[in-house]
C-alpha cells in the first residue's frame, strides 16, 4: 500500500509534535539536572550560611513582594483601561505598554539612571533616592514586572464579561463602585496570576539593577547579583547553590499560579 | 410608563433613527425583531448604559435621558443573567438593598420573600456556577426586583432555557408582572413568548419600532 490511512496520518503527525516537545522538556531538565548534579547538599548549605547570602536571599524576597503589590496597584486599573477603554489611540498605547517587554533589560537600567541625572529625576532623588539605593532595586525591577502584570490583568478583564457591572450599574453603583465590587472580586485568580508573574520576573531580574542600582554587597545585592559577583570571583559552588534557590522559588511561583488558574 | 422620543443611536454602519414608543403603566409589552436589529441596543439606553445621539426617555412623568442607571427606578434583566460570579444567591438578591442602606432585617425579609415568589429559597446560600439556566434567571429577577422598581426590562430572558423551563418562566413572569402591578419591556424573537406574555406587542425591523396586533391565543 502506497497511501496510508487518515488514522496512521494523524498517528504520525501527533507522535511526531510528541517527539518534539519532549526534546525540548529533555533539554530543560538536562540544564537543571546538570546544574543540581553540580552542587552538593553540603555546598549549598554552606553557601546559604554566607552572611552576605542570606542578605541578598532577604533583599530579594522583600523587594520582589514590593514590586508585586506595586505592579498590581498599577496593572488592575491599566489593565482594565486597556479593556475595557473605547478611545482613541487604544491600540498605540497597548503598545506602547510593553515597550519594557521589548527593551534589552540594560537598556532599561541605562535609561533609569539616566532618567534620575535630569532635573526631573534630580527632584525625585532628594525626596527618596533611588539610585544605588534599594529603592532603586525595587524601581528596575518595577519597571518591567509591571508591564508583565499589566498584561495579565489586560487577558484577565478581557475574559471577564462587563454585563455583571452593568447590571450592578442598573442597581444603584457608580461605575467605579461596580467595578469595586463585582468585577475585582472576580479577577481575584487573574490579579494572583499578576502578582506572581511580576514577581518571579523580579527575582531574575539583574541588568537594570546592576546599572541603576549597582551591586554592593550587603547594600543593593539581589540573588542574581550574588551569581554573578560568586562567578567574577570563582566561587562557582556559591553561584549553583543561589541559581538552584532561584530555580525553586520559580518552581513554587509557576506551581502557585497553576493552582490558582491562570485562566479566569 | 416608559417612553421613547424620537431616539437617535448609531455605531459604524449600524443605526437607529428617530424611535417612538410607548408602554402604558402596569402593562406587559414585548418588543419583537431579528437578531442584531437592535433590540438589546434600545434596551440599553432606557436603562442609560447607552446614550442616545439624539432624542429622550422617560419613565413615569420622569425625563431620565440623562440620570445615570441607577436613578431610573428599573430592574434589568440580562440574557444569561449576568450574575455576580463571586456572589451566593442571598447577597445577588439583597444587592440593590444593600447599596441602599436598608437595615439587615428588612434585606432579609425582602430576601426570603423573593426567594419564595421565585422558587429559589432552597438555592439562597449557592454561587451561580452552581445554578441551572432557569434558577440563574430566576435569581436575576429577584435581584431585579428587590428595589421595588416601577420598570422591568428583560432581555431574551428565556432564550437560553429549554422549552419546558421556558413555559415554566414565561408562567412565573407573568404572575409576578400581575401581583407587582410593574411596567414590564420584554425583549424577544419567539413569537410563543411574545404570544404567551404581551399585552402590548411590538416590532423593530430596519430601524423602526411599530405597534403590531398580538398573535391568536395571546393571552
Amino acid at each position: 500500500m502506497t497511501t496510508s490511512s487518515p488514522r496512521s496520518r494523524v498517528s504520525l503527525f501527533w507522535i511526531s509534535l510528541a517527539v518534539i516537545t519532549a526534546l525540548y522538556l529533555l533539554f530543560i531538565l538536562a540544564m537543571l539536572g546538570a546544574t543540581a548534579a553540580y552542587t552538593t547538599p553540603h555546598h549549598w548549605l554552606r553557601a546559604l550560611g554566607s552572611r552576605e547570602i542570606r542578605y541578598s536571599v532577604g533583599l530579594s524576597l522583600a523587594t520582589c513582594t514590593a514590586t508585586a503589590l506595586l505592579s498590581l496597584l498599577l496593572a488592575v486599573p491599566v489593565g482594565y483601561l486597556l479593556s475595557r477603554g473605547r478611545f482613541r489611540g487604544k491600540e498605540a498605547l497597548d503598545a506602547a505598554l510593553d515597550i519594557p517587554i521589548v527593551l534589552p533589560p540594560m537598556v532599561v537600567g541605562l535609561c533609569l539612571l539616566i532618567l534620575f541625572q535630569t532635573p526631573f529625576g534630580r527632584a525625585i532623588e532628594r525626596l527618596v533616592p533611588f539610585t544605588y539605593t534599594v529603592a532603586g532595586v525595587v524601581l528596575a525591577q518595577f519597571v518591567i514586572g509591571a508591564a508583565f502584570a499589566v498584561r495579565t490583568m489586560h487577558g484577565t478583564f478581557d475574559h471577564l464579561s462587563s454585563r455583571p457591572e452593568d447590571v450592578a450599574m442598573t442597581l444603584g453603583c457608580s461605575r467605579g463602585r461596580a467595578v469595586w465590587l463585582v468585577t475585582i472580586p472576580a479577577a481575584r485568580r487573574g490579579m494572583f496570576a499578576a502578582a506572581s508573574i511580576a514577581w518571579a520576573r523580579s527575582l531574575g531580574e539583574f541588568g537594570p539593577i546592576l546599572v541603576f542600582a549597582g551591586a554592593t554587597r550587603m547594600k543593593t545585592e539581589v540573588l542574581p547579583t550574588t551569581v554573578w559577583l560568586e562567578l567574577s570571583v570563582g566561587n562557582l559552588e556559591a553561584a549553583v547553590a543561589v541559581s538552584l534557590l532561584m530555580v525553586a522559588l520559580a518552581m513554587l511561583v509557576l506551581v502557585a499560579v497553576r493552582l490558582a488558574g491562570e485562566r479566569v | 410608563m416608559i417612553q421613547l422620543e424620537n431616539i437617535c443611536w448609531r455605531a459604524g454602519s449600524f443605526q437607529l433613527a428617530g424611535i417612538s414608543l410607548v408602554v402604558p403603566a402596569r402593562s406587559y409589552a414585548v418588543l419583537m425583531g431579528r437578531t442584531g436589529c437592535g433590540k438589546t441596543t434600545l434596551l440599553e439606553i432606557i436603562c442609560g448604559l447607552r446614550r442616545p445621539e439624539a432624542g429622550g426617555v422617560r419613565i413615569g412623568d420622569r425625563d431620565v435621558t440623562r440620570d445615570p442607571p441607577g436613578e431610573r427606578g428599573i430592574g434589568y434583566v440580562p440574557q444569561d443573567g449576568a450574575l455576580f460570579p463571586t456572589m451566593i444567591v442571598r447577597d445577588q438578591i439583597g444587592f440593590a438593598l444593600r447599596l441602599r442602606r436598608r437595615s439587615a432585617t428588612e434585606i432579609q425579609q425582602r430576601v426570603q420573600e423573593l426567594a419564595r415568589q421565585l422558587g429559589v429559597d432552597h438555592l439562597l446560600d449557592r454561587l451561580p456556577h452552581n445554578l441551572s439556566g432557569g434558577e440563574r434567571q430566576r435569581v436575576a429577577l429577584g435581584r431585579a426586583l428587590a428595589a421595588k422598581p416601577s420598570v422591568l426590562l428583560l432581555d431574551e430572558p428565556l432564550s437560553a432555557l429549554d422549552e419546558e423551563l421556558r413555559d415554566d418562566l414565561a408562567v412565573l413572569l407573568k404572575s409576578i408582572h400581575r401581583e407587582l402591578q410593574v411596567t414590564a419591556l420584554h425583549i424577544t424573537h419567539n413569537g410563543r413568548e411574545a404570544a404567551q406574555l404581551a399585552d402590548v406587542l411590538f416590532r423593530l425591523d430596519g430601524g423602526q419600532v411599530r405597534e403590531s396586533s398580538l398573535p391568536a391565543g395571546s393571552s
